[in-house]
């Protein structure tokens, strides 16, 4: 009885369309209006499998997965690290460190687009006030590669701090004894940290790694807002392909097909975290 | 002394980017146009705030009706995600029923599946039923990402509660919806608060849906607004920056001040 209405708002918004887009994936429905379409089977899979637009685009969002990810969970480490130690202001830090986090991903990409702006950015000038740089350079208008490594970095400012909360929860979870113990035995910080404070995070990290690879590989907005795709279409990924192909092409079904490859993909990722908890528990116990 | 070095270095880089965000939002035109750029504008002006707030016309009126849109979805989807999500999370924690584990599974399942999947059924049948560019619309779709967050936060805050409590309250004659009024709701405040901070923070933030849903300033939010804005080729960076600005007020003062409840409650919700 209580849960009802949860079983009927989950079942109506999300279970009712997840399975009608499996549906529409294996027709050929190329407008938004009531009708009968044509069954074309697994066409449009091995239409989008053929594409050499898609294998680009599942490599920019492998590159930003990847990328992304690997740099906040280092970053998100060492950050966890000053949250977690005593100091004056420490508050402040707090609350310093939470901005970010905060801070609509929508109006981080379009602050980041204009700091990189080619004519009027402040990285520019910063830059070349300083001689870093002689000349002022177009950040997201010429070369993709470079375009998709600084969409990487607006991530990465963004969602750092999210990943430093969680590590200090875990960090916060560790019996202090422990490092002290290692010490009075004799071991230096790095060594108590990769020896001590590493292993135990390890449950942490993993959980945190998955959320962040799982979120990474759906990245869309602050694509849109940064670079819209471009240059050359380099910032693309899976989920923005989908969108065009979707919403400016019309073509349902070819997005249809798309999404489920996207789904697929995230599940055989969850698959393998859970492959990886089970043999770390099965080694250690 | 390393640590307070590295806590600087760390705070340096976060503020900077923000704080250029706040200057442009103050900045004369021509400061912002400056080659090369100085760093404090030598004109101040808060005329684009004015023109947000006061605004008949333009973009700065678009985007006082996008924020307002944007309140208005947000409560909505808070009001039904929260009460649906705190009555089922209670059936989930407590209740023993065939297949519990798997329908708790399966919310979780249903909170990690990418949007994009949903999106293009839901499209179809919101244009059949006249819900495109609608609030109602927007807050039917956006429940579809706030109710499985809910149910899960919410049956593992219940699940932390103790049994006894309930069971003490049923021995002394109440009813189990009695005891789940006035023995169990306020104790799991604490969780009720989290979670609609959370579901707010997620509609305010959302944009995918928004951006495909709404297409007028009858129902777009202050995430499309910002980002059409922001693509166009002729652009004053100066009202961007200050309707960025805006938008990154609730959400960065809610953090800021309730920053303890948002960590517990980022920490529970997911981990377990």
């Amino acid at each position: 009885m209580l849960l009802l209405p949860a079983a009927l708002v989950v079942f109506g918004v999300v279970l009712w369309p997840a399975g009608r887009a499996l549906v529409i994936s294996f027709l050929d429905v190329d407008s938004p209006f009531p009708g009968a379409y044509p069954f074309v089977g697994l066409r449009n899979y091995t239409d989008i499998l053929g594409n050499p637009r898609f294998w680009a685009a599942a490599q920019h969002t492998l590159y930003f997965t990847v990328a992304s990810t690997t740099l906040e969970v280092v970053l998100g480490l060492g950050l966890a690290h000053l949250l977690a130690a005593p100091m004056r202001f420490r508050w402040l830090f707090r609350a310093i460190v939470i901005l970010p986090w905060a801070l609509p991903t929508i109006v981080n990409g379009a602050m980041w687009r204009w700091i990189l702006n080619a004519e009027y950015g402040a990285l520019n000038a910063l830059l070349t006030q300083l001689h870093l740089m002689g000349d002022y350079r177009s950040w997201l208008g010429s070369d993709p590669f470079l375009a998709l490594n600084m969409v990487v970095v607006a991530d990465v400012w963004k969602n750092t701090s999210l990943v430093a909360f969680f590590l200090l929860a875990g960090l916060s979870a560790i019996p202090a004894e422990l490092g002290e113990a290692a010490r009075i035995d004799g071991a230096g910080s790095f060594r108590v940290f990769w020896r001590i404070t590493l292993p135990l995070l390890r449950p942490t990290l993993a959980a945190v790694l998955v959320l962040r690879v799982i979120e990474a590989f759906k990245v869309f907005d602050i694509v849109y807002v940064m670079t819209g795709g471009g240059p050359a279409s380099g910032t693309q990924t899976i989920t923005f392909l989908t969108y065009l192909q979707a919403f400016s092409a019309q073509r349902f079904s070819s997005g249809a097909a798309l999404a489920y490859l996207t789904v697929v993909a995230v599940l055989m990722l969850a698959l393998i975290y859970l492959r990886l908890l089970r043999q770390q528990e099965m080694r250690a116990s | 002394m390393r640590r307070t070095l590295g806590a600087l270095t760390a705070s340096t880089l976060i503020l900077a980017p923000f704080l250029w965000l706040i200057v442009s939002s103050i900045a004369g035109q021509t400061d912002l146009l400056e080659r090369p750029l100085h760093w404090w504008p030598e004109h101040v002006t808060l005329s684009r705030y004015r023109e947000i707030f006061t605004g008949h016309e333009g973009v700065a009126a678009q985007f006082r009706s996008a924020m307002l849109n944007s309140l208005i979805v947000g409560a909505g989807t808070v009001v039904i995600s929260v009460s649906v999500g705190t009555l089922g999370g209670y059936a989930l924690a407590r209740l023993t029923f065939p297949l519990r584990r798997t329908t708790l599974l399966s919310f979780l399942v249903t909170y990690m599946l990418p949007p994009i999947v949903l999106i293009i059924p839901l499209y179809l049948l919101m244009a059949r039923f006249g819900l495109l560019d609608t609030k109602l619309g927007l807050i039917i779709v956006y429940c579809s990402l706030a109710t499985p967050f809910a149910l899960w936060t919410m049956s593992t805050f219940f699940g932390s509660l103790p049994v006894e409590l309930e069971e003490a309250a049923r021995v002394d004659g109440c009813t189990r919806l009695g005891a789940l009024v006035r023995v169990i709701l306020p104790l799991a405040r604490p969780g009720v608060v989290a979670t609609t901070l959370f579901v707010f923070l997620l509609c305010w933030d959302e944009f995918l849906y928004a951006l495909i849903f709404t297409s007028t300033s009858d129902a777009k939010t202050i995430p499309v607004a910002i980002a059409e804005f922001t693509g166009r080729n002729a652009v004053d960076f100066g009202l961007i920056a200050a309707g960025g600005v805006l938008a990154a007020l609730p959400p960065v003062l809610l953090a800021v001040v309730l920053q303890r409840h948002l960590i517990a409650g980022l920490t529970t919700g997911s981990l377990k």
